[in-house]
């Protein structure tokens, strides 16, 4: 089962916008889809996502909302910023960049 | 559009701050619920559930903090959340906060009150333009007699028209200025005669200075001429004061000793001139050319000027200097007469301003340093001691796991808040001490500089911080948080409580001890030094003695018969009054200034060579002067009633005249004495005592000749009587106004408050360093009698059981006291060690006191013992008064 520790540091972020880029969810909904969507393999923990998702939003990428969840009880609701928008393509380029190279370097041989 | 999201984000961080708070709890509580729920959808009973979700989702309350960190404006929070704690812990011990609030509000009031003087007065550039530019040139003699002070002599005219030839305006700008002019103002349209400081200056004074007039014109070349029509600027005070702002003024006419004089210019209110020689008390400026007789603008060898140079972009003072320094060699040469000077020096402006308060200044500075250094360490000693008394709760919030670097941002939170309350009491004081010092110390040049402005106020929270800084540091470095199972463990037996802690408070008492102890030795030579001065001898009796001066106009008073016959009609109407002594005339009464000298030489003499003479003081005095005011006859008479007009070829010489003008000891009666200048010779008729021409110099050689005559146009009254003589001045005034109602009359002063006025300087250092020294005596006293008394509470127990087994209580009083004194002895042999070192300094602001004066230093050695002793004395009594069983019980 993975740890919090076995995200690779500062993809957590990504992992939020990229969630968040198709709807806007809460808290607990952006931790089960990352579950879910990575196969059980990444469990984000509740004392990074929260400290996380509040970061983002004083930083602007995100914003909240609140609106009524599935149960119907008043829950805060997180969307992106289309400043939020452009800094998921940076940091999706930036990913994309860093896996590819360290692929390389496991596959070779 | 990222901005406008941020700036609304952290416009709602910081005003609805509490809804999230609360809109955090809510979304965490969210968050467990889903967590219940599924829990619940898997199969798990309800409290299972809940407790299996409350397990994942971790420690609430460290988690709400975590996400509050992000918040924007989380550091300020935390930071008003320290001072509300810090401010609530002081609020507890109200006693202790107002105590070192006190301490560091005098620390820092002193400090930002001498800082804005120093800056003001010493430091600002003067407000003329591009002053950085401006200097004083002065004629120079090299040998040992002129040095320091004596080094900057004033300028003859001749000499600075040779310069002004000589040197290009490509060079420098240079102007004349002559600052101890006077002028009688006529009475006019109901105001009173009056006299007052004139200056007399080129035409391109002003222009060189950089200031232009308020109103009407500057002078200009033709102004500046022997036959140019008079004309006359008047500074902002005596407009306002004389013609009460009227702008009508430019082009009326004022009259001047008798003369009429064309108003053309009135100078801007903030314009004050003043130079090393005085001149911040002129009230009127006339063009030098024109007032001054051409052949004092000719001369080589009569000194009445100063002279001041703007310098030419891209010449530096020393280019300018070693120019004119040959020009004047060069007339030296051409004119080898014993008073023409053979060099030039010079220095900037403002230094010529304000050379004389630079040392007092700064001492008095870095006593105010001194202050705040031991109020400083007061305060960290005192909040020592209550790291101490709270050890024990430091302890505890340590080992639940407090960060060290939290609990010390308390500890620096407390002594920030009692530093900012200290400061701002502090500022406040200063302000009150500015503006006495404005109204004590109007004498002083450039006082009109000094406000308190946004660089003494940024000052003021400098040193806040640093206060807060060291003070928090210090009593941080006295608790080691590492120590957490000692402190604990200690709590337990208080035998030997805090001894670590005693070590560093004890240390700080050494350095405090030692700084009083230098600040006492140099209040201590300051003040000796203004008791020498002020029992200095002036070779006269000084109670009950009145002067008072009149100058006759020349335009009224045509020839010396009018003249005399005015003085001798002056004095015999004096001399008539009741209640009075004794009375004379004498051109400038003694302890009242240089008042002239000359160069000369005794007829009966071989010539002396080339560029050699003998120096002078020249008074003018009527033929009772002597006797009236005191000065012994030694040998020979005083002037005779017919010595007078052209019989007045007779002088009488003070014993120190004797001495230079006949080094073998012959008999000067009857010998003749022959002025420089003027060429007339005089027969020595008589010897008398030597007076002093100012308190703080020794009695230069003078001479005497009759007053009668030798075109003296202005006297001054001397009067003596045997009490209440200020009583005389009133009838004297009157008789002065019936002889003639345009006569103004002008410095009427006793000896008493003379000298009064020329040791104001001394007194006023000695007294405030004395002031400072006492403050940090008294802190001393406080940190000795705080340490003992602390100490002594922790080794109650060891006391108790002390005289359990029979320790007599002398003995134990006995122990304390020596263990109270040994940092109070360290701290005198330390403070004695840098006193010595540190006093140099203050040489040359002694007078006849010796920097390493022994009775001073074993004075300070003893009272500070004595004091050291008392403030040692109570704790060592109490503890020598300890009950062995209430002490053991406490355990």
């Amino acid at each position: 089962m993975g740890k919090p520790s076995d995200l690779v540091q500062g993809t957590l972020d990504l992992l939020i916008l990229k969630t968040l880029s198709t709807e806007a969810r809460h808290g607990w909904a952006i931790a089960k889809r990352i579950q879910q969507i990575s196969g059980e393999v990444l469990q984000v923990q509740q004392g990074s996502l929260y400290p996380a998702l509040h970061r983002l939003e004083q930083q602007g990428w995100i914003k909240a909302k609140w609106g009524e969840s599935e149960t119907g009880r008043q829950a805060k609701f997180y969307s992106l910023t289309a400043a939020g928008r452009a800094q998921l393509e940076k940091e999706t380029a930036s990913w994309e960049r860093l896996s590819g190279a360290i692929n390389l370097i496991v596959q070779e041989g | 559009m990222r901005w406008l999201d941020k700036l609304r984000v952290r416009n709602e961080m910081l005003f609805r701050r509490r809804r999230a708070a609360d809109q955090l709890d809510d979304e965490l509580r969210f968050h467990v619920e889903q967590q219940v729920a599924e829990n619940i959808a898997a199969g798990m009973g309800v409290e299972e559930a809940r407790h299996a979700a409350l397990r994942a989702f971790g420690n609430p309350a460290a988690l709400r903090d975590q996400a509050r960190e992000t918040w924007s404006w989380s550091s300020i929070e935390s930071l008003l959340r320290d001072a509300r704690i810090a401010a609530r812990t002081l609020g507890r011990s109200p006693g202790f906060a107002l105590t070192a609030v006190g301490i560091i509000a005098l620390g820092i009031g002193a400090n930002v009150a001498l800082f804005t003087v120093v800056r003001s007065v010493l430091l600002k550039p003067l407000p003329f333009r591009d002053p950085a530019r401006l200097i004083m040139v002065y004629e120079h003699v090299n040998d040992k007699e002129h040095t320091g002070f004596h080094a900057y002599l004033p300028v003859a005219a001749g000499s600075f028209g040779e310069w002004k030839k000589a040197v290009g305006s490509g060079v420098a700008e240079l102007a004349l200025v002559s600052p101890w002019q006077n002028y009688n103002v006529s009475a006019e349209g109901g105001k009173l005669p009056e006299r007052v400081d004139a200056g007399m200056c080129s035409w391109n004074f002003f222009g060189t200075l950089g200031v232009a007039p308020a109103l009407g014109r500057g002078f200009t070349a033709v102004d500046n001429k022997p036959d140019a029509e008079a004309t006359v600027i008047l500074t902002s005070t005596f407009w306002k004061r004389r013609y009460s702002n009227d702008p009508a003024v430019i082009g009326r006419k004022v009259w001047l000793d008798a003369k009429p004089y064309t108003i053309i210019g009135v100078l801007p209110s903030w314009f004050t001139y003043s130079s090393a020689f005085g001149g911040n008390t002129i009230q009127i400026w006339t063009p030098v050319a024109h007032e001054a007789p051409p052949s004092l603008m000719q001369t080589f060898d009569d000194h009445e000027f100063l002279a001041v140079a703007r310098l030419a972009p891209g010449v530096t003072q020393s280019t300018l200097i070693s120019q004119l320094d040959t020009v004047q060699k060069r007339i030296k040469a051409n004119h080898p007469g014993a008073a023409v000077r053979e060099g030039v020096i010079g220095r900037p402006l403002l230094d010529d301003v304000v050379e004389d308060y630079k040392t007092p200044l700064y001492t008095l500075l870095a006593a105010t340093g001194c202050v705040l250094f031991i109020a400083c360490l007061n305060v960290a000693s005192l909040l020592v001691a209550r790291t101490a008394a709270r050890s024990k709760e430091m302890a505890i919030r340590a080992a639940l796991g407090g960060g060290r670097l939290r609990l010390l941002r308390e500890r620096m939170m407390e002594s920030l808040l009692l530093s900012v309350a200290g400061g701002a009491t502090g500022l406040l004081l200063a302000w009150g001490a500015v503006e006495w010092l404005i109204h004590t110390r109007q004498d002083m040049n450039r006082i009109e500089a000094i406000h308190i402005d946004s660089v003494v106020i940024a000052f003021t929270v400098g040193a806040i911080v640093l206060c807060a800084l060291f003070s928090g540091l210090i009593s941080a470095m006295g608790s080691d948080g590492r120590r957490i199972l000692a402190a604990l463990q200690e709590s337990s037996r208080t035998h030997s409580g805090g001894q670590s802690r005693a070590v560093l408070r004890k240390a700080m008492l050494v350095v405090e001890v030692g700084i009083t102890v230098v600040l006492l030795v140099g209040a201590g030579l300051l003040l000796k030094s203004y008791q020498r001065l002020r029992m200095t001898d002036l070779g006269i009796p000084v109670d009950n003695v009145l002067t008072m001066h009149v100058s006759l106009p020349d335009a009224r008073y045509k020839d010396d018969t009018k003249r005399v016959a005015f003085f001798e009609q002056l004095i015999e109407g004096v001399r008539a009054l009741p209640g009075l002594k004794s009375a004379g005339l004498v051109s400038t009464a003694p302890g009242q200034g240089w008042g002239g000298d000359e160069v000369v030489s005794v007829v009966e003499h071989p010539p002396q060579p080339k560029g050699v003479g003998l120096d002078l003081m020249n008074r003018g005095v009527d033929p009772g002067y002597f006797s009236a005011i005191g000065i012994p006859l030694v040998k020979g008479r005083a002037f005779a009633a017919n010595e007078r007009l052209d019989r007045a070829n007779v002088v009488v010489i003070s014993q120190a005249a004797a001495k230079l003008c006949f080094p073998d000891g012959e008999d000067p009666i009857g010998r003749h004495i022959k002025i420089g200048t003027t060429g007339k010779t005089y027969e020595i008729v008589g010897v008398v005592g030597d007076v002093r021409w100012l308190i703080s110099q020794p009695p230069n050689p003078t001479m005497y000749i009759p007053l009668y005559g030798n075109d003296y146009s202005h006297a001054t009254v001397v009067v003596h009587s045997d009490r209440d003589v200020e009583g005389l001045a009133l009838p004297i005034e009157k008789l002065i106004g019936g002889l003639d109602s345009d006569l103004p009359v002008s410095n009427v002063i006793t000896l008493r408050e003379t000298i009064g006025r020329s040791t104001a300087d001394s007194q006023f250092s000695s007294v405030l360093v004395l002031a400072f020294a006492v403050i940090a005596l008294v802190l001393a006293a406080a940190g000795l009698y705080g340490v003992l008394a602390y100490l002594i509470t922790q080794r109650t127990t060891e006391i108790g059981i002390r005289i359990a087994l029979g320790s007599g209580r002398d003995q134990v009083m006995g122990l304390m006291l020596t263990d109270g004194l040994r940092p109070a002895l360290y701290g005198l042999v330390v403070g004695l060690g840098a006193s010595a070192l540190v006093t140099r300094l203050l040489e040359s602001m002694l007078y006849e006191t010796k920097a390493l004066d022994a009775w001073v230093f074993a004075a300070v050695s003893l009272l500070l013992l004595a004091v050291a002793a008392v403030a040692c004395l109570l704790p060592s009594w109490r503890a020598s008064r300890v009950d062995p069983m209430q002490a053991l019980k406490a355990e």
